[in-house]
């Protein structure tokens, strides 16, 4: 019943809000809290009271298989917790960020058509859906990034969208061949349809999939859009961009049609090796040598997914549960660092490690903060990052394939590296700074100050007692394959 | 079956358009091709052999129809990619504000 | 450039006479949307292209003395808020979103088949007013202004 608001609030909030903010944006700030705000307590809601069913909502009730459906279960209550939680930080953060951009209520109004197309992806049940609300987040993103108006964001943003458009005509030739092989859309009556087709269509099917897809998540192949897009747009944005934005059109989508739909052929899920792994080198090796602290960050989140799309190959019940618990370890400490890094940016006026000096006495939070972060996403006890890396490795060990554990713990090692670098030259560096030039509001250190104390108490998630309330029905979700058509087309 | 071969040569003439021309406007263009090939190749699935358009009319009788669900589908689709070009020209519009040229090769203040 | 805005006195008293036309055949593909090919989208390009063609013709100035730009404005946000308002009706008295409340009519009447043609008739002025918007957007930007940065 409460499906579909998780795509009308944030959609009514954005076509509200011209109307209420003529000259000051005040009404546009209030409008959009109050919206991510009950997009969270709904989410929150759904997780927790749903204990494991699913919930099916037919939109104008019209019944499979000429509908469209909506489908509740636990791990797309999982992903709409993970959009609410940092589509909120991100909102308190950019109140006072956005001001230097003049009192503009359009930003507040892309922003909740982005998280509409974000939650639109998540709750759908209908292949051609799915891709009308891809669609939608990005228009939403590109306008994001060019926001400032600077040159460099105009150009990463035409990367982008040129990019993000061949990707989507490589999804609707692949929407197409399953139409034609099918004639059906819903995801479930797919997955019940697949099992009888020949293999070359499945072949064909799967390498235009993941060939889009993979460009949305950013794997290696496919990765040169991301440097430029999540440095050169503003700090919130990039935090949503690469916490958020990059898991639900890439990860998320794949899974589903590769363990749900397509039930995890291994030719596709040893190519999910393959990428994840090189990603994870490639993605770090890139990242020592730069000193724009933005287009580092923005490469470790190239290996952080590679990270995600290593376990999810695996095919094992320990892989899924570390892939899931990465992701939203990884969406609270990648933007925990975005945060921090457009903190330094707005007190200091530069975004060049080489330039930066010792801040430590003067932005005390963010140098904490930035302590938390670098530490949870290195790896090490007791933060969130440590125990999602474990399980993948351990899973990956378990599968029987030690090389990749052996790249998993070599990406890792240097990611410590990098982040002692971000940590020397960024916040304790050698030459003193006295005077600040810009002001680190109230609103954004209570955003950053959430999102540390939430890299500690996302780790108690492996405690066996909370784990089987919260990670053990999501991949019991994905790991029943295509019982998930069984359980949609039974209500 | 040539008709298939056919639009999908068209979807890798649009391609190798993207990957090759260093022009922005025909970048734009070639993506629009691509675009459009995807498009018919959806109309062309929906086709049976012998049958007429999906519309019932006053005072004729209902004969075997083509699929009028990908037809549905394409109108989205076009609208979707109409979004998309105009966005691209706008961006094209400013991109030569700032850097003076429409040569990709020269809009390069990102690198690394 | 030119001295006088616009276009010659011949174009400007055609489009004078045509918009009227066009008005009238992009308001005829919108409100037959479930009965023939076109619906919201198609007639709503047409309504873009009237109001496109009065701008070209007449110049920039004359013809936003003509269109008084805020109530375009307000037009376009209030499409998608009566959409959803039309969903949630549905939401209320049909149990589902956008679910039907209408009556399906007579077949081949005008009034017919449920809540398509208020949304037919929604979408194609939103579409209309978004496409014009855009193109004058895209037209005040001044090619040689702005440089280095």
């Amino acid at each position: 019943m409460i499906t579909p608001y998780f795509v009308i609030i944030p959609l009514l909030a954005a076509f509200v809000i011209p109307f209420v903010s003529r000259r000051r944006d005040t009404g546009a700030v209030l409008l959009s809290l109050a919206a991510a705000a009950a997009l969270l307590g709904l989410s929150a809601y759904a997780f927790f009271g749903l204990s494991g069913e699913t919930l099916v909502y037919r939109m104008s009730a019209w019944k499979l298989p000429i509908g469209i459906n909506l489908v509740l279960d636990a791990f797309t209550s999982f992903m709409l917790i993970m959009v609410s939680l940092v589509a909120l930080t991100s909102l308190m953060y950019s109140v006072k960020y956005m001001r230097r951009f003049g009192r503009d209520w359009r930003y507040y109004s892309l922003f909740m058509i982005l998280v509409a197309g974000m939650n639109g992806v998540i709750v759908t049940g209908d292949l051609f859906n799915l891709f009308v609300f891809m669609e939608i987040a990005l228009f939403a993103a590109l306008a994001l990034v060019a926001y400032g108006g600077r040159a460099h964001e105009f150009e990463a943003s035409f990367k982008y969208a040129v990019m993000a458009s061949i990707s989507a005509s490589f999804i609707l030739l692949a929407i197409a061949i399953v139409y034609s092989a099918t004639s059906t859309l819903g995801l479930a009556t797919i997955s019940q349809a697949f099992s009888r087709q020949s293999p070359l269509l499945v072949l064909w099917v799967g390498g235009l999939f993941m060939a889009g897809f993979g460009l949305k998540a950013a794997a290696m192949p496919f990765h040169a859009w991301l440097p430029d897009a999540h440095s050169s747009a503003p700090s919130p944005i990039s935090a949503m961009l690469s916490g958020v934005l990059i898991k639900t059109l890439g990860v998320y989508v794949l899974i589903r049609l590769f363990y749900n739909v397509m039930g995890a052929p291994p030719l596709f899920l040893n190519i999910f090796l393959g990428l994840g792994s090189v990603s994870i080198l490639a993605g770090v090796v890139l990242a020592v040598g730069q000193w724009d602290i933005k287009r580092l960050l923005a490469y470790h989140s190239i290996s952080q997914i590679g990270y995600i799309l290593l376990a999810m190959g695996l095919n094992t019940t320990l892989g899924m549960a570390g892939a899931v618990f990465h992701m939203i370890n990884h969406a609270v400490f990648k933007s925990l660092l975005f945060y921090n890094a457009g903190a330094l940016e707005t007190a200091l006026g530069t975004r060049d490690l080489r330039e930066m000096g010792n801040v430590a006495k003067l932005l005390p939070v963010t140098a904490r903060t930035s302590m938390v972060a670098s530490l949870s996403i290195s790896g090490i006890p007791p933060f969130n990052g440590f125990f999602s890396k474990l399980i993948i490795i351990v899973a990956a060990v378990q599968a029987g394939h030690p090389v990749l554990a052996l790249v998993a713990v070599v990406g890792s090692l240097l990611t410590l590296a990098s982040f002692m670098k971000v940590q020397r030259y960024g916040l304790r560096g050698g030459r003193p700074v006295e005077k600040l030039v810009g002001k680190v509001d109230g609103w954004m250190k209570t955003a950053m100050i959430i999102l540390a104390v939430l890299c500690l108490v996302t780790s108690l998630l492996i405690v066996p007692g909370i784990r089987e309330v919260t990670l053990d029905p999501i991949v019991k979700v994905i790991m029943d394959k295509t019982a998930y058509a069984t359980a949609v087309l039974g209500k | 079956m040539t008709l298939y071969i056919l639009c999908f040569a068209l979807f890798l003439v649009g391609l190798y358009g993207i990957l090759t021309k260093r022009d922005l406007v025909k970048i734009i263009l070639s993506s629009g091709i691509m675009g459009y090939a995807g498009n018919l190749m959806i109309v062309l699935f929906g086709y049976r052999r012998g049958a007429i358009y999906p519309i019932l009319e006053k005072g004729k009788e209902a004969a075997a129809m083509v699929d009028p669900l990908p037809q549905a589908l394409v109108l989205t689709s076009i609208v979707i990619e109409l979004g998309v070009t105009a966005l691209l020209a706008a961006l094209s519009i400013r991109l030569f504000q700032k850097y003076r040229t429409y040569d990709i090769t020269k809009i390069r203040k990102l690198s690394g | 450039m030119d001295s006088k805005p616009g276009m010659t006195i011949i174009i400007k008293t055609v489009v004078r006479i045509i918009v009227g036309l066009i008005f009238l055949y992009g308001f005829y593909i919108i409100l037959h949307g479930h009965l023939s090919p076109g619906g919201g989208f198609g007639g709503g390009v047409v309504l873009a292209l009237g109001l496109l063609s009065v701008l070209l013709a007449y110049g920039r100035d004359d013809a936003l003395k003509w269109l008084r730009l805020g109530l375009v404005r307000n037009l376009e946000n209030a499409g998608p808020l009566l959409f959803l308002g039309i969903g949630l009706i549905g939401m209320v008295w049909g149990g589902a979103f956008l679910a039907n409340v209408l009556s399906k009519g007579k077949l081949f009447a005008l009034l017919s088949s449920g809540i398509i043609l208020p949304l037919n008739i929604v979408i194609g002025v939103k579409v209309g007013l978004s496409l014009f918007l855009v193109v004058l957007a895209l037209a005040e930007f001044d090619l040689n202004e702005g440089a280095d940065e």
